[in-house]
């Protein structure tokens, strides 16, 4: 198996203001939201962190993707760091959250090809890529639609499509079915299954264990910024539920502090 | 329902206390502000008060009664007094503006008429011609209408006998040249602002508010080409605005002016071709500037609103710099007040209003605007790179 992301050492820490440092009953101005992780993961497979709210999964994924910068360490995608050629990296990965919108003025149609050329997809690719992702998605009969007469479900589609406009080798999926009705999100978890068998690799982050179950062939634990565990998920699982496991390791992570 | 008012206040206060910008901007800047426009006023009246104090001024006395002898020895040293005949010729050499030039024409044995007049309908009139833009006659033509309105005797000073005669010999151009250097300059940076005010933020802070921003940041788009990108269509955009407020003031002028004793319509307004490009040139170099500084700020608001705030106090400081060429005569002669962003494009405005226009300060003034824009370019990148500035609340 060819590794495809090296994460090493990973950290970032953020300011708190003065009254949650009391809350928090700690002197330090700054709070660790992701502690030293590493991990990888490899080509044509679906890599899950698995966490709580608030253990710095998205935090973690922001840095993949360098919208944000890492604090110390660096991950290196298909070859290239997030730290010294977020350009590069920026070309290889789709990048999926519910932080990122698109501009209600827009249509589908054109959002497509404006984010193609921000991408330098050729036109010819372009046009076929748009056609065939379009009529997948159900896309077709709304391109000529401003975004903002979308339906939520139509415009969460949208947005996993304009990600892929240039066919990444990764896609970074940040709670990829959060906010999603049951029927989009059966249709987007089915499109993931069908890009890794198209040999993608798909890095997503979760906290819930049936997506875990269903889509991830490995599986990152992540609680308080830290990881606790990390490899296939049987090796993780441990004859265990997911859902069972992860309790186990929270006990132990937690039980010595409260 | 008492308790639940007070704690409505305190949350009120909290949010307007605890919001240190929304503090500064709504308490502290308008006072600080309007002390800082009074007293820049207050500096700019002074010096036009005391402007062409110093220059000598040629006055022409004809006819020079006894009685005003003393009265006119008043002036100061400044004031340098003949006595000869005034010729049509004299008169007409006074529509050149560069000559420190008054003539004071009196009636013959105008003691004498003063006691007994020669015609009792009719008072001795004292002719004094001046030209209205040369700041040094006009400021002699005031002084002497105010002394000799004060000496108290029965004369008139400045009616005209016949239809032609008019006393102040500056052309209709000169007039002309000199309101609008005064006047317009303003109105195109106040015009180009707002055009650069409804766009720029909801282009830059809107989509940060909006989310969109982050969508582009996640594409191998350069910091830089978006900075730029957004710079120059912000300003292609504001210029439209821009212009099409222009036009509306250029029409609706003569109408919102006429009928006020000056006659707008007559007033010259003579420009060069090289005028004009002049003029759309520094046009261009300063709403790149504009789009450039509002963008920066947009940059830094959390949304839209934020933004307007944010910008309010750098309008307030174009406008003051907008009102600067009513209070000076003509544009700064010194090269290095070209490289003040705004104000040199306001300065080269008023050269070529006023058709003065030299050279090498267009040249320093668009070249410094085209560095400044690179600048703030640059700037831009860097905060469409950082998290802090992108991505906080």
């Amino acid at each position: 198996m060819e590794e495809i992301l090296q994460v090493d050492g990973l950290s970032k820490t953020f300011t708190l203001s003065r009254k949650q440092q009391k809350i928090e009953h700690t002197a330090e101005r700054r709070k660790v939201a992701v502690d030293n992780l590493s991990f990888s993961a490899y080509r044509g497979e679906i890599f899950g962190l698995l966490g709580p709210n608030g253990a710095g999964k998205t935090t973690t994924l922001r840095m993949l993707s360098t919208l944000i910068r890492p604090d110390s360490g660096d991950a290196v995608l298909d070859g290239c760091s997030v730290v010294s050629q977020p350009e590069a990296v920026r070309g290889k990965i789709g990048f999926l959250t519910s932080e990122l919108k698109l501009e209600d003025f827009f249509t589908p149609n054109y959002l497509f090809d404006f984010f193609s050329h921000l991408h330098q997809v050729p036109d010819d690719i372009r046009a076929q890529r748009k056609a065939a992702m379009f009529e997948r998605f159900g896309i077709d009969r709304f391109a000529e639609v401003k975004v903002a007469n979308l339906s939520t479900g139509m415009k969460q589609k949208l947005s996993l499509v304009i990600s892929l406009v240039h066919d990444p080798e990764v896609i970074i999926f940040d709670e990829p079915t959060n906010g999603l009705d049951v029927l989009t999100a059966r249709i987007v978890t089915d499109y993931l299954q069908e890009l890794r068998a198209a040999g993608k690799t798909i890095i997503l982050s979760t906290h819930i264990f049936s997506l875990v179950e269903r889509l991830c062939d490995r599986v990152g634990v992540i609680i308080d910024g830290r990881l606790v565990a990390c490899g296939p998920l049987a090796e993780v699982c441990d004859g265990l539920s997911i859902e069972d496991r992860f309790f186990e390791m929270y006990k132990e992570m937690k039980g010595g502090e409260e | 329902m008492k308790s639940n008012t007070v704690t409505i206040i305190k949350k009120e206060f909290a949010r307007f206390f605890g919001d240190r910008q929304l503090l500064f901007t709504t308490v502290i800047m308008p006072g600080l502000l309007i002390y800082l426009v009074y007293s820049l006023m207050g500096v700019g009246i002074q010096q036009m008060a005391t402007e062409g104090q110093d220059e000598v001024v040629a006055l022409t006395v004809e006819h020079m009664p006894q009685s005003l002898v003393p009265v006119l020895s008043s002036f100061d040293s400044s004031v340098v007094i003949t006595e000869q005949t005034i010729t049509d010729d004299d008169i007409a050499l006074l529509e050149d503006k560069e000559l420190n030039t008054v003539l004071l024409r009196f009636p013959e044995g105008f003691d004498q008429l003063l006691t007994t007049p020669a015609n009792p309908e009719a008072l001795p009139n004292v002719e004094i011609y001046y030209n209205s833009t040369n700041n040094a006659s006009a400021r002699v033509y005031y002084a002497l209408s105010s002394l000799l309105g004060n000496y108290g005797r029965p004369f008139t000073v400045n009616v005209p006998q016949t239809e032609e005669q008019h006393f102040d010999q500056a052309s209709n151009d000169s007039i002309g040249a000199m309101i609008w250097s005064k006047l317009l300059p303003m109105l195109i940076i106040m015009m180009l602002f707002s055009g650069v005010m409804a766009i720029a933020p909801s282009s830059i802070a809107g989509e940060k508010e909006r989310g969109t921003i982050a969508t582009l940041l996640v594409t191998p788009l350069r910091r830089n080409e978006l900075a730029m990108g957004k710079i120059i269509s912000l300003s292609g955009i504001a210029l439209l605005s821009g212009i099409s407020s222009f036009i509306g003031i250029a029409l609706s002028l003569p109408k919102m002016v006429s009928g006020e004793g000056v006659d707008y319509a007559s007033l010259g307004f003579h420009y060069t071709t090289s005028d004009y490009l002049v003029l759309l040139l520094v046009i261009f170099a300063s709403v790149l500037i504009m789009a450039s500084a509002v963008s920066l700020l947009s940059a830094l608001a959390k949304d839209v609103k934020n933004a307007g705030t944010m910008v309010t106090p750098f309008m307030l400081v174009v406008m003051l710099a907008g009102l600067l060429p009513m209070f000076q005569n003509g544009a700064s002669e010194n090269l290095l007040v070209y490289l003040i962003p705004f104000y040199n494009s306001i300065e080269v405005m008023v050269a070529v209003f006023a058709h003065e226009m030299q050279w090498m300060p267009v040249i320093v003034t668009v070249a410094s605007c085209v560095v400044y824009t690179a600048i703030a370019v640059w700037g831009l990148s860097r905060m469409f790179n950082s998290e802090k500035v992108m991505f906080a609340r």
